[in-house]
């Protein structure tokens, strides 16, 4: 029975810390220089407005209208993981996408409207 | 197949219940530049299914009118994936409308990255008669000539073609630029055909609006394609192939429908004088979601 239970503490505990693993080497792979960057359009009313009407559009179908995702392969963005990310992370995060997971790259979206998004995941945490 | 010698009230008509019946959904959107024959890195979004007609009008010397469409349905199978089938008619002035046949195509996006040029590879099965006019895309020494017989005698000619094409895409400050590089065989006895494609779009606005509006600046894409034949392993020669430049407009609509717009201009004795194209496009997000609902297992 004790050894049971250690089995169990011991896959919940590996579970958990891959999961930590994989959420903090999403960030780690971006780049320094995109990692430092800070959103210029920071702070601004309408950017957020305009965030949500592009998240809307693009973001939505997946992560839902209250942006906290299926609970499956579409993660909410309201976590620890995007708070914990700079803007430039996120910025940078939109641009490359996830296509092995199944997170599309938005380049084709002019770079203002990604900083758009991220001004309005931002206003939403 | 229809016969009628007045297809272009048809087609119009067709157009019409397209046109109607995309407008009464209510959900959807579409996001892409609004190239007609050349490809970007752009890949349909996984899991959403995109409903575009492609029309192409114009007139061959020597020939009668036509406008030739081609529906295409692209899914996003995965997120470096999308698929394509794509039915192709044309309706020809004091001739005919006929069914001209279908392709299927897949994109592939090899690097899970975005880089500063994005391959992606093309590969399409088309089995089309030779009555298709939609010149979804130039190769070899296409010409005007091709394109002038009467449908009954262009549409014994039946092909079954492979089309590889090499699509480089990059973004660069708002800027798209593409170029494609197209081979197509015949799977009888022809020679390999090449051909060309390249392009360049632009947003006419960077940032959104942060209000609904139908006419801002960013809901229009401008830009230009230029595109033409390269000749064939019997003849690679420039001689007799066709080409042309074609400025782009492309104008997303409210309710996720985009339209855009094309006339193309041809520069040497065999291309068309001029082409008009003329494209509407409507996205439905996550298909896959409407049958897992129907199951019982949806949200």
């Amino acid at each position: 029975m004790m050894r049971r239970s250690f089995a169990v503490f011991l896959i919940a505990f590996s579970a958990a810390i891959a999961f930590a693993a994989a959420s903090a080497s999403r960030w780690q792979r971006v780049p320094a220089k995109d990692h430092a960057r800070t959103n210029p359009l920071d702070g601004q009313r309408e950017a957020k407005m305009a965030g949500a009407l592009v998240y809307r559009d693009h973001c939505q179908q997946c992560h839902q209208a209250n942006a906290q995702g299926d609970g499956r392969k579409r993660p909410s963005l309201r976590s620890e993981g995007i708070r914990a990310a700079t803007d430039g992370d996120i910025e940078w995060f939109l641009r490359q996408g996830d296509l092995r997971h199944g997170m599309p790259s938005w380049s084709s979206l002019p770079q203002a409207q990604r900083w758009q998004i991220v001004a309005y995941l931002r206003s939403i945490q | 197949m229809l016969s009628n010698p007045r297809t272009s009230f048809i087609l119009r008509n067709l157009w019409l219940a397209v046109w109607l019946a995309l407008l009464i959904t209510t959900i959807g959107k579409a996001q892409e530049k609004p190239y007609f024959v050349t490809y970007s890195h752009d890949l349909e979004e996984p899991g959403n299914l995109e409903i575009e007609t492609k029309t192409a009008l114009a007139q061959p010397n020597g020939g009668n009118q036509f406008g030739a469409t081609a529906m295409e349905l692209e899914y996003g199978t995965r997120a470096w994936w999308t698929t394509e089938l794509y039915l192709d008619g044309q309706a020809t002035g004091s001739d005919s409308t006929v069914f001209t046949g279908w392709r299927l195509e897949n994109r592939l996006r090899p690097l899970m990255r975005d880089h500063a040029i994005n391959p992606v590879f093309y590969v399409e099965y088309e089995n089309t008669s030779g009555a298709d006019k939609t010149i979804l895309e130039v190769v070899g020494h296409d010409s005007q000539t091709d394109l002038a017989a009467p449908n009954g005698e262009l549409r014994r000619d039946h092909q079954h073609e492979a089309e590889l094409k090499l699509i480089l895409s990059s973004n660069v400050k708002d800027w798209n630029f593409s170029e494609n590089f197209i081979t197509e065989k015949d799977l009888g006895h022809a020679p390999w055909e090449f051909g060309y494609a390249v392009g360049a779009t632009r947003p006419l606005r960077s940032a959104a609006s942060s209000r609904e509006c139908t006419f801002c600046a960013e809901k229009f894409i401008a830009g230009a394609e230029v595109y033409g034949g390269l000749g064939d392993t019997f003849a690679l020669t420039l001689r007799d192939t066709s080409h042309y430049i074609a400025p782009l407009i492309g104008w997303q609509l409210p309710k996720g429908v985009r339209f855009s717009f094309s006339p193309g201009f041809g520069f040497t004795s065999t291309s068309l004088s001029r082409i008009y194209r003329v494209g509407l496009a409507y996205e439905f997000d996550q298909v896959g979601r409407w049958f897992q609902r129907s199951n019982g297992g949806g949200q």
